[in-house]
């Protein structure tokens, strides 16, 4: 059963300390940052430095999962570590640093190794929020993947080798409403306006005769009266070719009676959202005509109200969403703005209640609560009706015994990014040949490198063959550099490593902005790094 | 599976880069134990600015290898900064960042040596950046790069054929953040473009027009702006704006919310108000870290040459997915800051003095107020006083003398100059090149020279 948060309260000096962040994700994001508690899986500096950022935005708590103790070699990589903590347990150090960056935090450890405890007490899994699980070997990722998916926990991957690593999400599902996109097309209707819009755009009179009330006509009413001029001298079709489209912007420009309208020259620039198909995306008709928009009683809120809105567009949205309702700045008097602003927010205000009643009707007829999903989800759906997101990720067992050839020949043919299918072929092949070879290549001085390069080469090979991308010439630069990598872990790759893994926490648990898809692959020798979905 | 018997290294992990030959490398590489000693021994790197970047740049530099570090950055700690400011606690608060900053680093990283400068970029001696084999900026504004840039491009020297000498290349890494947003770059004066070649790639900032403000306000913003920018001096006359005393906030506050309310405008919140007259900008750790570690893994590849570097310009974006680009711009051979510099034909008679007022009416300088160096030799400053008044008998020296009689040679000349209607401080490169004139000051043809370079007629 879903219960919404309730509304977060935070003290004057906390709001201080996360100001910066709060106005990126506001009050309600940092409270769900609050309620939520990760599981580390080894504290190399690739774990610590991810957990290390996510302590500092005031995650609710932290368990560290490292059975090693602290050596030499690690003063040399690690923040978290000092001389004094040689030969103590890794994971208890780590903790106590974290713990001492932000007191608000709970900070746990387990000396234990992440390996066994996956084999031991899969159950351990089940307490926590979401699994950062760093520097795991190919079939413990597999088997955790499996643990993680039935115990319904979010799941990241995250690795550093050498110069190079990955990053991957590993969740069933993740909807986000309040997606956040940096720039997405304002919610205008100038070719389709409602009729108080349309009331309101004749009532005012574009040929006026008063030079000042001329240039503070806002372009909105502008545009609406030019759209609906070419409509219906071009039976009730908007412009769509080029000639169309110019034609209409120099209808625009005819209207300026002098120079220093600033508000005809921003109608001018704005003609493309006129231009603009009416109706909803490609990707808002995916949505809701996903399986999981046939709602029943195990349906989360989101389905539910995507549910809504499938009914809402067929019947009163007329085609349309809800009205997101607001209003980007422009040139205009303060009255014509506030008037435009009350319509805009009057017709947004009416669809939502719409929904709501749609919402309340579709719990009720799955045998919910109706009051189960509040009036301030619905709203803030409605806002974002345009913008929703649903996020879904095959597992790695699926991902590793059946690639996306399609995907992988895709990439291959770009000069930039075929390095990075490269490194992530090694990335496999790497832990294939410590799995024989009980050691990764190169990894010891001392050993024959190249020797090591040979191996892998083959074990690569042999990859590549059963992911079915035959035609693929792995270079021999990349393979010997695999093995100069020695599974070295770089303090300033796991640093960039780590801090992407963070953030993609971030957005996965305050449920805003957009997680990755696919496997982030990153490539520290050009940075021509890149995201594979296979 | 530890080999028992043989002695841990520290740097177990780098000397796989460094001590092993490798295959994508930079020209140059010689990978052993001389090359990781010579960096820890012998390299100096600047970390500039102590802050978000700053700090995880001058932990990232400490745990690759580097061991002799300082630090630049002028302000004290805020309790907004701890949110990613991961070297300093609450108890810090009000404590210079760089003292801080490398206090701590060293406290963690034995060996490592950082000296914390608090003061301003511009309070140092340019032979103070010249002492470093590469800065990494982590700073927040446009101007500071632009500053430091043209120090450090002002290092540079061309030879006859205009090819830049090595060794008077100073590299550096810059990086900058905003939100899930941020870029890294590296630029190699001479061969990459240097920050100013590059410069319109920052968009100017957003300024609302004057009579939005003051007549037709339409948001929360145009009402807190007025308060700011036009209220605040109807109201205190002469009293300057403090955006950080309280009392000056809370009164641009409370006018904008009374003209929200007289318009009818929702939104003018406290915070609105600060980020608005502050222009805050939203900062997060993870950001931070993924660009701060961008540029350090660069430091050490440029340094070291194992292995290729960026070329040149890395943007990040991840709040919608993941999205990560590489582009290679290119230098602008005009450039004003990294290129051979502008000529300036002069006669050998021509006075420092007349220089300097050339240097006021030259198109692409407009300088004013123009100190001038030629390599090490101060020819004049403008201040402090003494210096000055030690300088002022030059004025009246020809330029061809103080310079020493050669043919032609580089001069910086650092001034004032009127940029898009702001005054800004300008370092600039002059290559002056002097025609012989039959040995006599011939004064009529020096001012027709002079003039030909005017705008307006004399």
């Amino acid at each position: 059963m879903e219960r919404d948060e309730q509304e977060p309260t935070m003290s004057e000096p906390t709001k201080t300390k996360y100001d910066r962040q709060l106005r990126i994700w506001g009050e309600v994001g940092q409270a769900a940052l609050e309620n939520a508690s990760i599981c580390l899986l080894n504290c190399g500096p690739t774990g610590s430095e991810a957990l290390k950022n996510l302590v500092l935005g005031g995650i609710g708590s932290i368990t560290i999962v490292d059975g090693s103790k602290v050596e030499i070699g690690d003063l040399g990589n690690n923040f978290m570590v000092d001389a004094k903590s040689v030969g103590e347990s890794k994971a208890k150090t780590v903790c106590a640093f974290l713990q001492e960056l932000n007191d608000a935090v709970r900070a746990n450890f387990v000396e234990e190794n992440p390996d066994s405890l996956i084999l031991t007490d899969p159950s351990f899994f089940s307490q926590f929020t979401l699994v950062i699980a760093t520097q795991l070997v190919e079939d413990s990722m597999v088997k955790l993947d499996r643990i993680c998916r039935e115990a319904n926990v979010m799941l990241v991957f995250a690795r550093s080798y050498g110069l190079t690593g990955l990053v991957r999400i590993s969740v069933q599902e993740h909807t986000i409403i309040d997606s956040k996109p940096d720039h997405f097309l304002d919610d205008l209707r100038l070719n389709n306006p409602w009729p108080e819009l349309k009331r309101f755009v004749e009532s005012i009179d574009l040929k006026t005769p008063d030079p000042i009330a001329h240039k503070h006509i806002p372009y909105v009413v502008i545009l609406v009266k030019m759209a609906d001029e070419w409509t219906k001298i071009h039976s009730n079709n908007l412009p769509s070719t080029r000639e169309e489209k110019k034609e209409f912007k120099d209808l625009v420009k005819s209207k300026m009676v002098s120079m220093d309208e600033d508000n005809y020259k921003e109608a001018v620039e704005a003609t493309f959202k006129v231009f603009a198909p009416r109706g909803i995306s490609k990707e808002i008709q995916e949505i809701i005509d996903d399986l999981y928009a046939e709602v029943g009683s195990n349906s989360s809120a989101f389905w539910v109200m995507v549910a809504a809105l499938k009914e809402f567009i067929a019947n009163e949205g007329d085609g349309e969403a809800p009205l997101e309702g607001s209003m980007p700045d422009m040139t205009s008097s303060t009255e014509h703005y506030i008037n435009l602003q009350k319509i805009y927010q009057t017709k947004a205000e009416a669809d939502c209640l719409s929904m709501e009643q749609r919402v309340k009707h579709i719990l009720v007829k799955v045998g919910r609560d109706p009051s189960s999903i509040s009036k301030q989800t619905i709203k803030s759906f409605c806002k974002n009706a345009r913008k929703l997101k649903v996020c879904r990720y095959r597992t790695i067992e699926d991902e590793f015994s059946n690639p996306s050839v399609t995907e992988l020949h895709k990439c291959l043919a770009s000069e930039d990014y075929s390095s990075a299918v490269g490194f992530y072929i090694l990335l496999r092949a790497v832990d294939r040949f410590a799995a024989t070879y009980k050691r990764f290549p190169g990894q010891f001085d001392g050993g024959d490198i190249e020797e090591d390069a040979s191996l892998l080469r083959t074990t690569a090979l042999s990859l590549i063959s059963e992911m079915g991308c035959d035609a693929y010439e792995l270079p021999e630069e990349l393979c010997n550099e695999m093995c100069r990598f020695g599974a070295a872990e770089l303090h300033v790759v796991a640093a960039f490593v780590g801090g992407i893994a963070s953030q993609e926490v971030i957005k996965l648990i305050t449920k805003q902005f957009v997680p990755m898809l696919g496997t982030f692959v990153f490539n520290g020798i050009d940075h021509n790094s890149q995201s594979l979905t296979l | 599976m530890v080999l028992m018997d043989a002695p841990q290294s520290k740097s177990r992990d780098l000397d796989k880069l460094l001590l092993r030959s490798g295959n994508l490398v930079g020209p140059g590489f010689f990978p052993g134990t001389d090359l990781r000693d010579d960096i820890r021994e012998y390299v100096r790197v600047l970390v500039v600015g102590a802050g978000g970047l700053g700090c995880e740049l001058l932990k990232d530099l400490a745990l690759s290898g580097f061991r002799n570090l300082d630090v630049i950055d002028m302000d004290r700690i805020e309790v907004t900064n701890l949110n990613r400011q991961f070297l300093f606690r609450l108890e810090d608060v009000g404590k210079p960042k760089a003292e801080v900053a490398a206090k701590r680093v060293m406290e963690r990283v034995s060996g490592v040596e950082i000296v914390p400068h608090f003061s301003r970029i511009e309070d140092k001696e340019l032979d103070f950046y010249n002492d470093f084999n590469i800065i990494a900026l982590g700073l927040d504004s446009i101007e500071a790069r632009r500053y430091i840039n043209s120090v450090a491009c002002g290092f540079l020297e061309y030879d006859e054929d205009d090819t830049p000498r090595s060794e008077t290349i100073k590299p550096m890494v810059d990086g900058g953040t905003e939100g899930f947003k941020g870029h890294a770059r590296v630029i190699v004066p001479g061969v990459t473009p240097c920050f100013e070649c590059t410069i319109w790639l920052f968009p100017p900032q957003v300024k609302f027009p004057l009579c939005t403000l003051a007549e037709t306000p339409r948001n929360a913003a145009h009402c807190i702006e007025y308060a700011h920018l036009i209220k605040w001096h109807e109201v205190h006359g002469g009293k300057s704006f403090d955006p950080d005393e309280p009392e000056h906030m809370k009164w641009v506050y409370d006018e904008a919310t009374k003209r929200a309310e007289l318009f009818g405008i929702p939104g003018v919140t406290y915070s609105l108000t600060q980020g608005v007259v502050k222009n805050i900008i939203p900062a997060i750790a993870s950001t931070n870290a993924i660009i701060s570690a961008a540029c350090a893994l660069e430091t050490l590849k440029i340094v070291s040459g194992c292995s290729k570097t960026l070329a040149n310009y890395l943007t990040y974006n991840g709040g919608e997915g993941l999205h990560t680009k590489v582009t290679e711009f290119e230098r602008d051979k005009e450039c004003l800051v990294c290129g051979p510099g502008i000529l300036i034909e002069l006669d050998t008679s021509i006075t420092l003095q007349k220089f300097i007022d050339m240097l006021e009416e030259h198109p692409k300088l407009l300088l004013s107020k123009a100190s001038v160096k030629h390599g090490k030799d101060s020819l004049y400053m403008q201040a402090p006083p003494v210096l000055e008044e030690m300088h002022r008998p030059n004025l009246s020296k020809p330029l061809y003398d103080l310079m020493g009689r050669i043919e032609k040679d580089t001069v910086h000349v650092f001034g004032t100059a009127l940029k898009n209607e702001e005054k800004q401080s300008s370092l600039t490169k002059l290559r002056v090149v002097f025609k012989e004139v039959d040995g006599v000051a011939d004064m009529d043809t020096a001012t027709w020279r002079m003039n030909s370079k005017r705008k307006t007629p004399l």
